[in-house]
């Protein structure tokens, strides 16, 4: 049997995804005799005139991890969309914009004016700001062009699988590359994690108790056993896809909804102020929601129905 | 320049707004027709998706019609969107839109005054506000 031929790559992203795909730990081996890897940044040394110079649709899989903010990472998306038969969208970052698209509540002004002026560890009296280009006696150097707004790669590209997560629960992953090996993919556009939400993979106890005060995790006296809902904090279980095995309230953190939102559901934050709000018992309980966006939008507020903040200028 | 029209979409229950609204109309009052009304069974049925969608889509605002506090058709149905409204309403804050583009007003089905007063009052407000901040923001 021919090998197939697998990249991977990284947009917008914290690294963490690459390190899920060695966490397939002796796995890989398999991987390895099933797929020749033939563009892995991260790995290895192949560079991007490489790819531009394969034939269309030669590489069965891309595995594309992080979000789109730069116009090299745009580029490549849509390389690799060329060049791929198969483009997965991987991890919450490809799929939701995770926390890199809280981003989108600011502007690429307002985020380089943080970044290179504000700081405290920052000195640059001649407010220097990164160029795009610049020549210098050895020639024209270069850096990526940074987008006002972060976009998932599905906002940028044609998109054949989602496989979400903060980083990608490894079974799913292992699950994934045997569908692929045997070639049983499910229908394009499908979403390769259970279609069910966190709840129901979650062994805490739900009593459907109602809401007069909301507690932050550190005023929590845990009793490890019933629904974080129920003993009055926030969990983003009943707004989010399952696949996680309920990793996090297993080991006592509620759900901060990494697996992007559950089955059915569009706006995973609007999924669970619907929540909230149907068991909360007055407007006091909602009030003590502190930061709303960073709560119920942390991974996917760049997916979510209105993307970002509108900044007038 | 013609003047700006605001586009007011208005989601009103079946038992009392949307009926308020009939009422208005069978007697004549009058209101200007800004507003595109959408019937749902229950204000309750009302979730955060369907008020981001009608900005995405351009609406100016959103106009939330129920029944009276203790009179919804399914008990507690408009005291699960008065909270659904206000948490949305700070979402929105943080997302650069006015959380006054979103009202919620409690009409009988015997107050077709209230309805088209109502009406009036928010179209006005959102002339005041101008239109939806969302239009014409720049994508990328
Ligand atoms: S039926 Fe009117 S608000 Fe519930």
């Amino acid at each position: 049997m021919n090998k197939l031929k697998f990249a991977f790559y990284w947009g917008a992203s914290c690294g963490g995804c690459e390190i899920a795909v060695l966490d397939i730990n002796e796995k890989i081996l398999e991987v390895i005799t099933l797929a020749d890897i033939v563009f892995w940044p991260v790995a290895m040394d192949v560079k991007y005139k490489e790819v531009e110079a394969m034939a269309d649709n030669s590489i069965d899989v891309c595995f594309f991890n992080g979000a789109v903010r730069t116009d090299e990472q745009e580029h490549m998306a849509k390389l690799l969309r060329k060049k791929a038969k198969t483009l997965v969208a991987f991890g919450s970052c490809a799929c939701d914009g995770c926390v890199i698209g809280l981003g989108n509540l600011w502007d690429k002004e307002t985020i380089f004016e943080r970044a290179y002026i504000e700081t405290p560890s920052t000195k640059n009296p001649n407010a220097v700001y990164p160029k795009t280009s610049i020549t210098t006696k050895e020639g024209k150097l270069t850096l990526p062009r940074f987008y006002d707004t972060v976009k998932t790669l599905g906002q940028t590209v044609d998109v054949d699988y989602f496989l979400s997560g903060c980083p990608p629960p490894v079974p799913l992953i292992l699950q994934a590359v045997e569908a692929i090996s045997k070639n049983e993919l499910p229908p394009k556009g499908s979403i390769l994690m259970p279609s069910k939400s966190v709840c129901d993979e979650c062994p805490r106890e739900k009593k459907d108790k109602k809401l007069d005060k909301l507690k932050r995790i550190y005023e929590l006296q845990d009793d490890q056993e019933s629904c974080f809902w129920d003993q009055g904090v926030i969990c983003m279980g009943p707004a989010t896809r399952a696949g996680c095995e309920a990793q996090c309230p297993k080991v006592n953190m509620p759900c901060t909804g990494c697996d992007g939102p559950s089955p059915g559901v569009v706006d995973q934050g609007a999924a669970i102020i619907s929540a909230l709000a149907s068991i909360a018992t007055n407007d006091e309980v909602i009030n003590q929601a502190v930061d709303p966006i960073g709560t119920f939008y942390k991974y996917s507020l760049a997916n979510s129905i209105l993307r970002r903040r509108v900044i007038k200028k | 320049m013609t003047e700006f029209e605001p586009v007011i979409i208005g989601l009103t229950c079946n038992w009392c707004a949307y009926a308020g609204a009939d009422l208005a109309g069978t007697s004549k009052i009058q209101y200007p027709p800004n507003i595109r009304i959408i019937r749902v069974m229950c204000t309750g049925r009302i979730e955060p998706e369907f008020i981001f969608d009608a900005f995405r889509m351009g609406a100016d605002g959103v106009l939330i019609g129920g029944c009276h506090l203790g009179d919804c058709h399914y008990q507690e149905g408009n005291y699960k969107t008065a909270l659904r409204v206000s948490i949305t309403r700070e979402v929105l804050k943080s997302l650069g839109i006015e959380p006054e583009r979103v009202r919620l007003e409690w009409i009988s089905a015997s107050e077709g005054k209230k309805f088209s007063e109502t009406v009036k009052s928010f179209i006005e407000e959102i002339r005041r506000l101008g239109p939806n901040p969302l239009k014409g923001a720049p994508e990328a």
